[in-house]
């Protein structure tokens, strides 16, 4: 009985994790309709950062995190400006290139600087070990990661649900015409909200490290995740690609520790089995653009 | 102005005519040694400790052997096989080289086999540590180990120290296969018993589930063989789940302790045994002077692979030695037949019959020295073939 609940706490953080890590994709894809592929580049760049500063600079693990997301996000504004915006009227097929090109670029820009080798933060002593809660073995790292995505998660929801810049953000998407007729600066809105998915992807990164691991290959190991998490949830919405996390997340611990012969594929098979039952999604809108 | 230009354009022709003249001439006294290693990619830090090893080797040696220029055409395969057999077939063809060497990973050894018996030229394996690769072709020669050297001796060694009962790890690919199945052979044939088996894919970096279910399996220790890279996360997230405080011990052959993450991995990983063939606590003379001179070069501590691509060269040279600068493959192959000498893991030879390497497996034990961390020798077993062949 316990080592079921250690596992469903386990899946849970381990879920929780691939959310902050895929849901600036689920940002860009659904409610802008654009395809960027480099968005693991993009959490690559938070853990590098997040690295540096507490590895060689000595800064606190949990001062690192917020300057991963702000310099991920600083990133992703700079090339939104100058890349990304050229392409949002072109077809899935040319954004699909151009962010497969970066994110290649982004391997090999990292490989050059930092090495191949696998790096890993150092954490202080109180997130290290596990506790015992009633025979339930809770790892401090996990425990911290589902108190920080499990508040992220609630901000994101109320901002795009309860606040202006959420009905102009959505506005802007489903007419962004009517929307700058209606004084609503469209660019701007887009570029402030891909950036913010690149910070949220930036944090992931950083937070991910230390379960995952951070090398130059991790926007093209990671990648498929990302995917498996904003197909199986849809791309409409927040709570979608967040309760497909979860899902998967337990899906995949679970498989790994009941049946460790086919573990690796259970998440497919979720995947798949999903597809098939609901080919939008878990929560998409059946009448998508 | 204009006339000093002209001067110098003629200068230039006249220097690459000579040049021209010249380059047939030398090309006769020098011998081409083409390494194919992964420089980019996930085993890149195999082809940097190989590439790091062999300057190091030639600036201690010099560049000549046996009257002949030793001229080394370092290719990237990045240990995708395609792409070693193209890098194969162009050094062998263009550049007409006289040895391929290096080679990270046992499919990129592979690939270039059937290459090497038809060039009729040697091909040094430097790095990759399946036993097969030796009986893929005569002119295949081996400087580094094999999987069945350590897993063997720490199978053995484990059920006369006192544990009984082991889980298994191994990432699911032919080396961790290997290393299995070698070492399940001796534990149980000791009388020691295998609890659990777990293969773990080797794209899934997250060991978490598995380690619980080691963790309620409860063995005496958890045999591990996780490709170098990913020995960190694995000892990492076994002190996190507390499997140290469990009583769990960590045994299994050295990769999981490569000297080049060892420093890395925090004092969790204090204590594990393991066994294999080179730690750069290796206390020898020789052994102290070359970790030296690597830190020096190169300010890191040399592991492994380092030694293995040491010792490739060095076979190179005597086998050139030997046949006085003739550069017959056949002849250079049997002429590194029976080689033996001191390398800075301890005495090592080829076996002239299944030009595998016969070195001595130490037992180690992780332990701290000077702030930092070591694979400390504590037993020798000495001269082990490689016995992956034997059973043939």
């Amino acid at each position: 009985m316990t080592s079921i609940l250690t596992n469903l706490f386990d899946g849970v953080a381990y879920g929780m994790l691939l959310f902050v890590l895929a849901c600036g994709l689920a940002v860009t894809l659904g409610l802008m309709n654009f395809v960027n592929l480099a968005h693991g580049a993009f959490a690559m760049a938070g853990g590098y950062v997040c690295m540096v500063l507490v590895n060689r600079m000595g800064w606190p693990f949990f001062a690192a995190l917020p300057l991963a997301f702000v310099s991920a996000a600083a990133i992703g504004i700079a090339l939104e400006r100058t890349l990304y915006r050229h392409l949002y009227a072109r077809s899935h097929l040319d954004q699909v290139l151009f962010t497969i090109g970066l994110t290649f670029m982004s391997v090999a820009a990292v490989d050059y600087i930092q090495g191949s080798s696998r790096v890993f933060i150092n954490l202080p002593a109180a997130l290290q070990g596990q506790f015992d809660v009633f025979g339930v073995g809770i790892g401090r790292y996990r425990l911290m990661i589902i108190v920080i995505c499990g508040l992220l998660t609630i901000g994101l929801q109320m901002v795009l649900a309860k606040t202006r810049f959420g009905s102009r953000l959505r506005a802007a998407v489903d007419d962004p015409r009517a929307a700058s007729g209606l004084g609503i600066n469209v660019p701007q809105v887009f570029a402030f909200t891909f950036a913010f998915g690149c910070g949220l992807a930036g944090l992931g990164g950083a937070l991910s490290a230390e379960i995952l691991g951070l090398d130059p290959y991790f926007p093209l190991k990671f990648m498929i995740y990302f995917l498996i998490v904003v197909t199986v949830g849809g791309s409409s919405s927040i709570t979608g690609p967040f309760l497909a996390s979860l899902l998967l997340g337990i899906g995949d611990v679970a498989g790994k520790y009941y049946v460790p012969k086919m573990g690796p594929f259970v998440i497919y098979t979720m995947m798949i089995v999903i597809l098939i039952w609901r080919p939008n999604g878990l929560f998409g809108r059946t009448a998508a653009r | 102005m204009f006339e000093r230009k002209q001067f110098s354009r003629a200068a230039a022709l006249v220097a690459i005519a000579g040049l021209a003249v010249v380059a047939p001439a030398e090309a006769e006294d020098t011998v081409k040694v083409g390494l194919i290693l992964p420089m980019t990619g996930g085993q890149a830090s195999t082809g940097k400790q190989i590439e790091n090893a062999i300057k190091l080797y030639m600036q201690q040696k010099g560049d000549t052997v046996a009257g002949k220029k030793i001229e080394i055409i370092l290719k990237d395969d990045a240990a995708i096989p395609d792409k070693t057999k193209t890098a194969a077939q162009e050094l062998i063809v263009n550049d007409k080289v006289n040895f391929i060497g290096g080679f990270g990973v046992t499919p990129a050894a592979l690939a270039a086999a059937p290459l090497a018996t038809q060039a009729k030229i040697p091909e040094v394996v430097m790095a990759a540590g399946t036993s097969i690769i030796t009986e893929r072709s005569p002119y295949i020669v081996r400087t580094s180990f094999t999987l069945a050297q350590s897993s063997t001796i720490i199978g053995d060694w484990a059920v006369k120290n006192g544990i009984k009962k082991v889980a298994t790890l191994t990432s699911d690919y032919a080396p961790g296969n290997d290393a299995l199945n070698f070492f399940k052979e001796h534990f149980t044939a000791g009388g020691g018993e295998v609890v659990e088996e777990v293969k773990t894919p080797l794209a899934n970096p997250d060991f978490a589930p598995f380690l619980q279910r080691m963790k309620d399996a409860k063995p005496d220790a958890i045999f591990v063989f996780v490709p170098a890279g990913q020995g960190g996360n694995f000892m990492k997230q076994y002190a996190e789940r507390g499997l140290d405080k469990a009583g769990i011990k960590v045994i299994g052959p050295g990769d999981v302790t490569d000297d080049d993450l060892l420093n890395n991995m925090g004092d969790a990983v204090l204590g594990t045994v393991t066994a294999h063939i080179y730690s750069a606590a290796h206390p020898s003379q020789m052994n102290k002077d070359f970790v030296a001179a690597y830190k020096k070069a190169f300010g890191t501590r040399p592991g492994f692979m380092a030694v293995g691509g040491y010792d490739g060269i060095h076979l190179i040279y005597e086998a050139l030695k030997k046949t006085n600068g003739d550069t017959d493959g056949t002849k250079l192959v049997e002429a590194m037949k029976g080689q033996k000498w001191e390398s800075p893991r301890g005495p090592i030879s080829i076996d002239p019959e299944t030009r595998d390497i016969v070195q001595n497996v130490y037992i180690r034990k992780v332990e701290k020295a000077d702030g930092e961390l070591y694979n400390v020798e504590f037993a020798t077993f000495e001269a082990v073939k490689d016995l992956g062949k034997t059973k043939k």
